[in-house]
């Protein structure tokens, strides 16, 4: 099966890191990133810029709304992702616990719903 | 009623949750599983009348339920594509696979299996007493809705939304290996207790369902303890659980109130299942390793109920405890 495990951490916390956790953090993802990729879990994974960044897209009516910022307002923002392959929730919370972010932020783990051809 | 229907009722009664465990490991789905059963045991009414009860009943049902599956599974070809030549074929192999580990072991995991399956941490708590007295205590819809005291439709959406979570989520039909083993072991003891004990409050439900709720939790206590030997946390369980539930004929007066430990009537409890409790507690303290909490709490039980009258308690030895 494949999952998604969504990294989600306050950014207002994050923004305000000293730069030597910073580089501990990315030295990190690093590490973990290159032992998915060892075993073979990892489909694709990225780091998110802030919900500063974001832009929100609707359609009503067929008339495009373009609006500024993310969908909702939340404690946590969604920071990054990876898509892992995984036979199972417990291999794939195992590899969710292993996800840096998951000391300070949470990580939720959500099952792709594959669409048959 | 016939010798026959009789054996086989004896038969179906018996082996009616291990055959689901098992089927519910080899299709991957609940619903399935159960499907397959009731269809394996009208067909086994049918044959075993007329040609007796084959010599391994279990296998037969097994057997019978995976290829109704596989005929159902067949049948729906029609609606659907791609992704059921994978299931008939891993349905196909398991089927192959069943047939040469037919040994009671195997079976008895399947159980287990089904027992972490059902209480699971990404299930809620709600679910993990629900899908339990349902799917591996065999309880009707009907009689889990009376001890969670809701209606019998809510209890039915209850077991379907924690079920789609099984299959959607990917929850493994799995012992956990031991460093996870040791972690969910705890959960899966709350459960038995939470079963137990929501028997043994006797503020909620008739007394009927009370006796049969904490009987199926001491089943799980001792099914847990065949499966999982020597473990101090099983033991104390099962212990504190037999030791509460031989005060159960005294704790209660014939107008339905609660009578506390002191004023009880000792001769009413139970001796044999204080004897059967009394030794796991010595097995349990004994065991080496981390201390169960549910040891501790059978210990204090199995002073209370060592003592003829309640002036013999040893309440430095309780204290001390």
């Amino acid at each position: 099966m494949q999952y998604l495990l969504l990294i989600y951490a306050n950014e207002a916390e994050m923004a305000g890191r000293t730069a030597s956790a910073v580089a501990s953090m990315t030295a990190e993802y690093t590490e973990f990133t290159k032992g998915i990729i060892q075993s073979g879990n990892f489909k694709a994974g990225e780091r998110l810029r802030p919900t500063s960044a974001a832009t929100t897209v609707r359609v009503r009516n067929g008339q495009v709304a373009v609006t500024d910022g993310p969908f909702a307002e939340t404690r946590e923002q969604l920071g990054g992702y990876y898509l892992v392959e995984a036979k199972n929730l417990d291999e794939a919370t195992a590899i969710a616990a292993r996800i840096p972010g998951a000391k300070h932020g949470s990580i939720e783990v959500r099952p792709i719903w594959p669409v048959a051809a | 009623m016939g010798a026959i229907d009789r054996v086989i009722e004896e038969v179906f009664r018996r082996e009616a949750g291990r055959v689901l465990a098992t089927l519910i490991r080899l299709l991957g789905d609940f619903d399935l599983a159960e499907e397959a059963r009731q269809e394996a045991f009208t067909a086994a009414i049918e044959q075993w009348a007329a040609a007796g009860v084959p010599a391994n009943p279990r296998a037969w049902l097994i057997r019978a339920g995976q290829n109704k599956a596989v005929d159902r599974i067949r049948r729906e070809v029609v609606f659907r594509t791609k992704i059921l030549d994978r299931e008939i074929a891993s349905a196909e192999a398991d089927a192959e696979a069943v047939f040469d580990d037919e040994d009671d072991d195997t079976f008895g995991d399947d159980r287990l299996r089904l027992i972490f399956t059902c209480c699971h941490p990404a299930l809620s708590a709600e679910a993990h007493v629900a899908l339990t007295l349902r799917e591996v205590c065999g309880l009707t819809t009907q009689a889990v809705a009376r001890a969670f005291l809701v209606s019998e439709e809510t209890m039915a959406q209850r077991l379907v939304r924690a079920k789609k979570k099984i299959r959607d989520a990917g929850i493994p039909y799995e012992t956990p290996e031991p460093p996870l083993l040791n972690q969910r072991i705890h959960g899966v003891l709350a459960v038995v207790y939470g079963v137990f004990t929501e028997g043994y409050a006797v503020t909620a439900g008739s007394r009927l369902v009370d006796a049969e709720l904490c009987g199926e939790a001491i089943r799980l206590g001792r099914l847990l303890d065949e499966l999982l030997p020597a473990n101090p946390a099983v033991l104390g369980l099962l212990a504190l659980m037999l030791l509460h539930d031989a005060r159960r004929p005294a704790r209660v007066s014939q107008d339905g109130d609660v009578i506390l430990l002191e004023d009880q009537d000792r001769t009413l409890w139970d001796q044999a299942k204080i004897a059967e409790g009394l030794a796991l507690v010595d097995r349990a303290l004994s065991t080496p390793g981390q201390l169960s909490p549910y040891a501790v709490q059978a210990a204090i039980a199995a002073l209370h109920v060592r003592a003829r009258k309640k002036e013999d308690t040893d309440w430095p030895q309780i204290v001390g405890l």
